[in-house]
């Protein structure tokens, strides 16, 4: 591997959707791109992109079966320390599971029957407290312009890198105070200029509304908590969005954590890492995140397949969360002192060069490990 | 109104799927339905210009390869978001094993 930063003069990373930063993508050919993939036959790839419904709805029906025992077990056991490693499987499955079924479900891949897409996308949107319209887009806009600076919506990692934020978020503090406080203007039909920038105007009625469709619940749940004096309602509903994200948050960071930005190659900016099994039924193999970047409409059980037929062309995976976070945290403290540093991984010989022409061609490399 | 365009031969596109046709600077979508019936689009999103040849077809809607919007390819109906905007068709005739294509 290498590590790369370049003499900077390059202008102070700008996040918001309608700063300098976003203009500068703009004019300099960086948003809405042409990115690098690998070549693979025509037909190859119609079977890799072949939908089924059978692998999601063993899926779901595997996730809510295991919510509704662990949910079950722990009202049965709440009062006593019992309940404590139901409640963290019941976390997991409600606050960190439910991004992936958003995701998987949102670009349709998940099921072949559109309907089925539909109704998990409305339940896990919901759980991961997200807003279904707009994440709809935002996450269309993460695709087009994947870590670009001003453009990109959804980078869990801003340079130089908030270390504290990062680590209140695997408790979910950030995200749901800022998620909240999103849904809530939403629900009084307010956007902010970033959401106006990605979601077209025919569009926010139907974000309006769905916000407050969360909202009531999660009123509901807290009037229920008020009535009943407990907390479980809320321990049930919401609250797995704090205790549980963790897993989500873990291998969340590892997408892209370190990895360059303002590239239109993703074996740059995305990272691919082997999972345990467990990890991979959470997250939906969504660690092959690569492969999903260059290719989104193959679905989330013929990932492996692809991974197998285009890592040739791509830096080796990361071999367990361990060795990404291995990788990756390094990476971030390198940051805070310079943050135009990333890593660059190494290409095995059989891979196309990586597509940088968007570097800056003033840039030189002044660190390389 | 323009004449009839040749774009391909009827074996070119296998059942269910689609080809690009290029013509004149524009660029088009030949499609082949489940039924062994032709139909053609306009070549690009109407989302974020991308080829839609290379997408899915699955029974009479093609899916975008980019973020996965989904059009009507016998009508051009827009099925919902990210994709809100119809997508132009076009005439298609099939005559001595060639599809041809009336563009506008
Ligand atoms: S470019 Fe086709 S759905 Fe976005």
């Amino acid at each position: 591997m290498s590590a790369v930063s370049f003499s900077s003069d390059f202008v102070k990373r700008d996040y918001s959707l309608t700063g300098p930063s976003a203009r500068s993508a703009v004019e300099t050919g960086l948003a809405s791109a042409e990115w690098y993939h690998t070549e693979i036959p025509r037909k190859a790839m119609k079977e890799l992109m072949q939908r089924s419904d059978g692998p999601a709805i063993r899926d779901t029906v595997l996730w809510l079966s295991l919510l509704v025992v662990t949910a079950a077990a722990g009202i049965f056991f709440w009062g006593s320390w019992w309940a404590v490693p139901f409640f963290f499987a019941y976390g997991a499955l409600y606050g960190s599971a439910s991004d992936a079924r958003w995701h998987e479900c949102g670009h349709g891949t998940a099921f072949k029957t559109r309907w089925m897409n539909d109704a998990v996308y409305q339940i896990a949107s919901f759980m991961v407290m997200r807003n279904p319209v707009t994440w709809r887009w935002s996450h269309a806009r993460h695709h087009t312009d994947t870590i670009i600076v001003g453009r990109d919506a959804e980078i869990a990692v801003m340079r130089p890198p908030d270390l504290f934020r990062l680590a209140a978020n695997f408790f979910g503090i950030f995200d749901v105070w800022y998620g909240m406080k999103a849904l809530i203007a939403n629900a009084f039909g307010v956007l902010s200029a970033d959401e106006k920038d990605f979601i077209p105007e025919m569009e926010r009625r139907k974000a309006i509304n769905a916000a407050r469709v969360h909202v009531a619940i999660y009123a509901a749940a807290v009037l229920a908590a008020l009535g009943f004096g407990s907390w479980l309602p809320l321990v049930l509903i919401g609250g797995p969005r704090l205790y549980g994200c963790w897993h989500m948050v873990m291998v969340g960071l590892l997408q892209h954590g370190g990895l360059a930005d303002n590239v239109n190659d993703h074996r740059l900016n995305s990272r691919t890492v082997y999972m345990n099994p467990v990890s991979r039924f959470l997250y939906m193999n969504m660690n092959y995140h690569v492969e999903h970047h260059m290719f989104p409409m193959v679905p989330f059980h013929a990932l492996p397949r692809l991974h197998e037929m285009i890592k040739h062309d791509l830096p080796a995976p990361n071999t367990s969360i361990l060795d990404g976070y291995r990788e990756m945290l390094p990476a971030f403290l390198r940051q805070l002192r310079n943050e135009d540093y990333f890593l660059k991984r190494e290409l095995p010989a059989t891979a196309k060069p990586y597509r940088e022409e968007f570097h800056r061609e003033d840039s030189v490399p002044i660190a390389a490990e | 109104m323009a004449g009839w365009i040749e774009a391909c031969g009827a074996d070119d596109v296998d059942e269910e799927d689609v080809i690009r046709f290029d013509h004149e600077g524009r660029t088009f979508a030949i499609y082949r339905s489940p039924d062994d019936e032709y139909f053609a689009t306009d070549g690009l999103c109407t989302h974020e210009k991308i080829h839609l040849a290379d997408g899915l077809v699955m029974d009479d809607i093609i899916e975008c390869p980019k973020h996965n919007g989904r059009f009507n390819y016998k009508t051009g109906q827009a099925k919902g978001a990210p994709v809100c905007v119809n997508l132009k068709t076009y005439p298609v005739k099939v005559e001595g094993g060639q599809v041809f294509v009336q563009i506008d």
